[in-house]
Formats: structure tokens, sequence, C-alpha cells
């Protein structure tokens, strides 16, 4: 049996990965996929918890695994939505790097 | 018989009542309603009062007060609205209550021409309204019990009388658009405040002394106060004697009352000649107990009496108005019984109120009949030349024709038999020829002046002589002689409504001296019971001593025949050739600047111009000119107050509090927020990836600090 310390440390580990990618890459869809890898090792969390809340209390929970499902039905539309923006803008500027997308600055 | 006294506020209020009523319904009422309306009223009080003085009478003259409401009560200070109802009183309510009737009566018609000549019908109504506030005021002024009640009456006629001399107040006596009227009003009115503040101050100095207004208190007290400080008697009688020549016409005030014949004739009739202008007399004869404490202020009263009587006797003579020459008769026999109430004479001065009251008012209102007859004439041919009555020729060929100018009038004797014969019995009354009521009455006047007061009685005989002579002359001018205008020639009698109250009034003017003859006394006994009179058993000589009942042969005879020879000079001088059209008066050659003078009345009115009211207007237009404008709407609004103020404003508060202050405050706020924003937008750099770095920072932030917390 894994102890929970461990999914918990590779989901910190995945979420810094996710983030620094956010932080550091250019290219949109390097990004999103850096979004995936946040949401998803938050998803990683919850179901950790959740099968070791379980444990403890020795009843059926399920509380975790629903909130996963929320959030991947969440991140799906999200992906859906920004690649039809990342579609749009490739079509007038040719490109996806985030740094050009700068026109609505004040 | 006590429960016939309650009755004594109907006399005030009958008439309210009658004018509410034309007041309210009278817009829906006909002329003829209106008129017998209000004709009712004032003859309802006339039936009041003679309950009145039935229950008098049968109570043996014993005076009467009957509370009605409390009215002023101030610590001490307490004035009820109390009626008194005695002798005196009662006398006073049936000569105005009486007369007020027979002149509501004749109105009804005088008024119906009165406002079609006028060209204005909806004042007929306004004019009854008048009336019964008159006659509602008077009542008042008779029947108070305090001089407080007796003011609110004095005040309530003046206005009365303001109102309608002022009743065709947007014309002259002609009906020519003018002021003329109006300002006659005005200066009745403000001739009277004048009289009324000498009231006033006595009513004040009275209740300084005395502490109370009422008649009772005063009278017990007015004995006790002479023997302490009797120049306050002397005060209070001379500051009520100015409110007696401003209301009663006497000199030096007298000069409204020939202005007021600008008032409708019944009018004239009822408020300047037989009821308003005797409240003087009346005030006098109610406060004898003060008076005949003060012989010296006696004096002075008979004297002003004696000498407006012949003064304004003489300026009659120089009249061409038919009303202006009854105006100064009046004020002339006003001065009789101003002189005879002053004397101490005070049955005699009241004896003379009343039958001048019935003869004047049959004089005005028999004069209103001939001007009326001559508008009628006038109006006659306006209406059947066929000359003048030409297409749109309607309103000019009006020339200006005056209906009161003797000098317009002539032969009238056959077109106006009826009013000349009543005419001729007023006259004669007037003159005091045996055995009309005037004789009585005035020879009972020149008796006590006889006796009293010789100067008094010189001037009063010589002011009757001139009374006949003036009355003689209006007579052959007016009824005699032939027309001097087509709208004599053309005058027509008037109609029954106004000739019948003439009639009665004839009748009383011819049998009113059966009230007080000598031997039976049947008005001083009345009297007596309000009024004490004194004796005065002088030393006199033998031919006054002769009493035939109270008449001296001598007196009487000697009035009678001055008067039958002013009568005889008058027709010498305008019967014998009477006047033709255009001619000047045949007295104006031989007289000179004497008639002059008196055809201008003496001048008074032009001096009291020079002398009062042009000084008047001097100071008036420096206040306004100098004080008001230059000084304080020049100087001390424009540079003072305006000045500060814009100073204030434009120096102190625009320049440092609001530009330096708060303007500087809120530009600072503005400034700041532009400075923050233009850093602050260093921010916002359109880089997504800083924005996920600064929103990663923030959670990092956060959660540092719940987990360090």
């Amino acid at each position: 049996m894994i102890p929970l310390d461990h999914y918990l440390l590779l989901s910190a580990i995945l979420f810094t990965m996710g983030a620094l990618g956010v932080l550091i890459r250019r290219n949109a869809l390097i990004i999103f996929m850096s979004i995936e890898l946040m949401l998803n090792s938050a998803n990683l969390a919850f179901v950790a918890f959740a099968r070791s809340f379980e444990k403890a209390s020795g009843q059926p929970l399920f509380s975790g695994q629903l909130f996963v499902f929320f959030v991947i039905a969440v991140a799906a539309a999200e992906v859906a939505i920004g690649l039809a923006l990342i579609v749009a803008i490739f079509r007038i500027k040719h490109n996806v790097d985030v740094d050009q997308m700068s026109s609505l600055k004040g | 018989m006590e429960g016939i006294f309650t009755l004594v506020p109907l006399i005030v209020f009958l008439p309210v009542l009658g004018l509410l009523i034309n007041i309210i319904f009278g817009g829906k009422m006909s002329e003829k309603a209106i008129g017998w309306l209000a004709s009712a009223a004032a003859g309802a009080t006339f039936v009041i009062s003679v309950l009145l003085a039935y229950g008098l009478w049968s109570a043996h003259g014993e005076a009467v007060t009957v509370p009605f409401a409390d009215w002023i009560t101030i610590g001490n200070l307490h004035i009820p609205w109390t009626f008194r109802v005695d002798t005196l009183s009662v006398t006073m309510m049936l000569v105005v209550s009486g007369v007020g009737t027979l002149i509501h009566v004749y109105a009804i018609g005088y008024m119906h021409e009165d406002v079609r000549f006028k060209k204005d019908e909806k004042r007929y109504r306004r004019f009854f309204v008048f009336l019964n506030l008159f006659i509602a005021m008077m009542m008042i002024l008779v029947s108070g019990d305090s001089y407080l009640m007796l003011f609110v009456g004095w005040e309530g006629v003046g206005l009365c009388s303001f109102l309608l001399i002022g009743f065709w107040y947007d014309m002259d006596t002609l009906g020519r658009p003018s002021w003329a009227n109006s300002n006659a009003a005005k200066k009745a009115f403000i001739t009277n405040r004048i009289g009324d503040f000498g009231f006033l101050l006595a009513g004040m100095t009275m209740f300084w002394a005395f502490g109370s207004v009422q008649f009772g208190e005063v009278f017990g007290l007015a004995e006790e106060i002479a023997a302490a400080q009797p120049g306050i008697i002397v005060a209070i009688t001379l500051f009520m004697l100015i409110g007696v020549t401003g209301k009663s016409a006497q000199i030096p005030l007298y000069v409204w009352l020939p202005d007021a014949m600008a008032g409708p004739t019944p009018v004239s009739a009822l408020i300047h000649a037989a009821t308003m202008v005797t409240a003087g007399v009346y005030l006098i004869a109610r406060s004898w107990p003060l008076y005949t404490l003060v012989p010296d202020a006696q004096y002075i009263v008979a004297m002003v009496g004696a000498v407006t009587a012949l003064f304004a006797a003489t300026i009659a003579v120089g009249q061409y108005d038919i009303k202006k020459v009854l105006a100064y008769s009046t004020i002339s026999q006003l001065g009789f019984m101003v002189a005879a109430v002053g004397m101490g004479a005070f049955v005699a001065g009241m004896f003379h109120l009343v039958t001048h009251a019935f003869f004047k008012a049959l004089l005005f209102l028999s004069a209103g009949s001939v001007i009326l007859g001559l508008e009628r004439g006038h109006h006659h041919l306006a209406h059947h030349n066929p000359l003048s009555a030409g297409a749109g020729g309607h309103e000019e060929h009006e020339e200006v024709f005056d209906p009161g100018d003797m000098r317009n009038m002539g032969g009238l004797r056959k077109r106006m038999p009826v009013t000349f014969w009543l005419y001729i019995i007023g006259t004669l009354a007037l003159a005091g020829i045996f055995p009309f009521a005037g004789f009585w009455s005035k020879d009972e006047i020149l008796l006590d002046a006889a006796k009293l007061h010789p100067e008094v009685f010189a001037l009063l005989l010589t002011a009757a002589f001139f009374t006949a002579f003036y009355m003689g002359r209006q007579i052959w001018m007016v009824f005699f002689g032939e027309p001097r205008h087509e709208a004599a020639a053309h005058a027509e009698e008037s109609p029954r409504v106004m000739t019948v109250p003439l009639m009665v009034l004839a009748g009383l003017s011819v049998l009113g001296g059966a009230l007080n003859l000598p031997g039976v006394h049947t008005f001083g006994h009345w009297l007596e019971h309000t009024i004490e009179m004194v004796e005065h058993e002088a030393h006199l000589p033998a031919w006054l001593q002769i009493s035939w009942g109270g008449l001296n042969p001598i007196v009487a005879l000697a009035s009678t025949v001055l008067a039958l020879l002013a009568i005889y000079f008058s027709w010498l001088i305008y019967g014998r050739k009477p006047l033709a059209a255009g001619q000047k008066d045949p007295l104006k050659k031989p007289l000179g600047f004497i008639f002059t003078g008196m055809e201008n009345k003496w001048f008074v009115d032009e001096g009291y111009w020079a002398v009062f009211v042009d000084r008047y207007v001097d100071i008036a237009r420096f206040l306004a000119d100098v004080v008001d404008w230059r000084f304080w709407h020049d100087w001390f609004h424009e540079k003072v107050i305006a000045g500060t103020y814009n100073w204030l404003s434009h120096i102190a508060l625009n320049r440092y509090a609001d530009q330096k202050g708060i303007d500087a405050f809120f530009n600072g706020l503005g400034e700041l927020t532009k400075r923050a924003s233009t850093s602050l937008r260093r921010l916002q750099n359109g880089f997504v990836r800083s924005y996920a770095l600064a929103v990663l920072l923030g959670v990092v932030v956060i959660l540092g600090y719940l987990v360090m917390r």
C-alpha cells in the first residue's frame, strides 16, 4: 500500500512542473498542456485524499472522485474553448506565441 | 317687559344678516329683491328700536345695559361688548334706523336709475351691502357701553363713508373717467383719521387716568378726578373735540364733507347729513358728565361750533352745486348742534340733531330727485333729438353736462311739482320758519345761547340769517324762472318709490317740532333720564326772562323775522329777476372779492394744500429721493451691503477659500489619481505570463499567510 505522502509529493511535483510550464513557456499550446498538468495534479490529490479518508472512516466516500469528474469535465470545456481561441488567433497572427498577444495592454 | 331689552343685539345683527344675504345670494336676485331686502333689514332694525323705546318708556327711562360678549380681557383690563339702552342711545337708534329705512327705500328707485346713467348695473347690489353695513356700524356706535365700542362704530362708519363716497370710484361726479371721486373718498378718510387720532388720544388719556373706558365707571369717577387733576378732564374733552371736528365736520377739519358729495345722493343724505356726521354731537352729549365739569372746554366747543355755523353758511351762499350748498348747510347746522351741546344745552342740541336728520335728509333726497330729473331730461334729449342722434354720434354729442349745477336748472316747479313742494317744506324747516320742525329746535339752541354766551348767540343768529338766505337763493334758482338748460326744460318727475319716503320725511319735518313743544318738553323729559340738565339761572336781562313755557317770544320772533327777511332778500336778488342762462351771479358785482371768497370756499382747501399737503409731499419726496434712494439704496445697500458682500465673495471666499482651499484639495485628489495610475499602468503590460506569475505569487502569499498564521 503506497502511503498518502507519495501521492501528494507526486501531485506537488506535477503542479510545480505545470506552473513553471505556464510561466516559462511562450507557446500557447504548451501552456495549455501545462494547465492540464496542474489540473491533473489537483485531481491526483483529490483522489488520494478520498481513498485515504475512505480507509480511515471505513465507509465508502466518493466526494473526491466526484470532484475529479467535475474537474475533468470543466477542463475539457476549457480546452475546447481555449483551442478555438488559439485557432482564431493563429488565423490572424500566424503564430501562437503568447507574448505576441499583448495588444490589450493599458 | 325686561325681556324686550335682550333684543338689542338685533339692531346690529339684522343689518348684518341683510348684507350677508345680499352678498351671498344677491347675484341671483333681482334689483327689486336686493333693494327691498336691504330696506327690510333696516326696517326691522327700526321696529326693534321702537320696541326698545317702548320698553324704556314703560320702565320710566331707567338705563339698561345688556352684556353681549367678552371682547378684551388682558390682566385687569376687561372690556366686554355691552349694549347700552338709555334714552339717549335709543333716540339715536330711532333716528338712524328710521331715517335710514326711508333712505333705503328711496335708494331702491334712485340707484336703479343711477347705475344705468353711470353704465354699471353690477354695482347696484354693492350699494345696498354698504348701506346695510353702515346701519350696523352706526348701531354699534350708538349702542356701545364704552368709549372703545363707540370707537369701533366710529371707525366702522368712517369706513362705510369712504366706501360710499368712492362708490363711483373710477369716475368724477359727471361720470367721466377720472379718480376725482376716489380722491374725495381718500380726502374724507384721511381727514377723519386726524380726528380719530384725537379721539384715540382722548381714549388713552382716559384709560390712563380712570383705568377704564366704560361709560358708567368713567362718569362715576369723573368728579373725583376733576377735583384732583382738573387738567386731565380738559385734555380728554379737548382731544375728544378733535375727534368731533373730524367726524362732525367742524373747523378745522370740515373740508372733507363738501367733497363727500361725490357719493350717490342717498349716501349724502344718510351718512353725510342725517346720521354719521352727528356722531360727534352724540359723543359730546354722551360725555356730558365730563364736559359739564370743565366750562373752559365747553366754551371752546361752543365757539368752534358757532364759528363753523357762520363760516360754512357764508360759503353756502356762493356755491352753485345743489348738493354743495346742502353740504355747507349741513356743516353749518352741525355747528349749531356742536355749539349747543358745547354750551351744555344737550337737549337743544339733540333735538336739533333729530329734526335736522328729518329735514336735511328730505332736502338731500329731494336734491337727488332734482338731479335725476335733470338726468332724465338730458337722457331724453340725447335719444330724441334728431339732429344729434346721427349715426355713431351717440357718444360724442353728450357734451359735459352737470345735472347738479343750479345754473343749469330753473323753472323746475312745473316739471317736478312733487319734488318742488317737498323741497319747499325742507327749506322752510331748515330756515326755521314757524311752525316747521327746524323752528323749534333752532330756537331752543338760540335761546340757550342767548342765556349762556352772547357771542355764540350773535354768531348763530347771523348764521341763521345766512341759512335762510342761501336756501331761498337755491329755491329761486332751481324751481323758479325759466329753464336755463334744455335738460331742465325736459326734466321728469321721480317715481313713487322715491317720492313716498320723501313725503314721510316731509311729514316729519313739519311735525318734528312736536317732539319738544314749549310747555310740554316731551323730548327734554325723555333725555332727562340720561342727561342731567344743569340750570344756569345767572343774572339774565329782563327780556330773556320771559318764558312762554320755555319759549322766549323775543328770541323766536327775532330769528323768524331774520329768516323771513333773508328769504325776502333772496327773492329780491334771485327771485324777482330770475337768472338767465350764462348770466353771472347777481351778487358777484356788488360783493366783489367777498363773493369770490364765498365762491371759492374762502380758499381754505388751497390754504390747507399749501400749508400741509404740499409740505407733506415735499417731506415725502425728500424721504423718497434723498433718504430712501440716495442714502439707503445708493449708499447703504449698494456700497455698504452689496460692496461688502462682493468683496467677501470675490476676495475672501473666491480667491482664498474656494480657489486655494477647496479647488486645491480636489485638484490634488485628481493629480494623485493620475500619478498613481501612471505608475500602476506599468503592471498592465499585456503579457499573459506576467499576469499568471502575479496570480501565482498572490496565491502563494495568501496561502503562506494562512499557513503561517
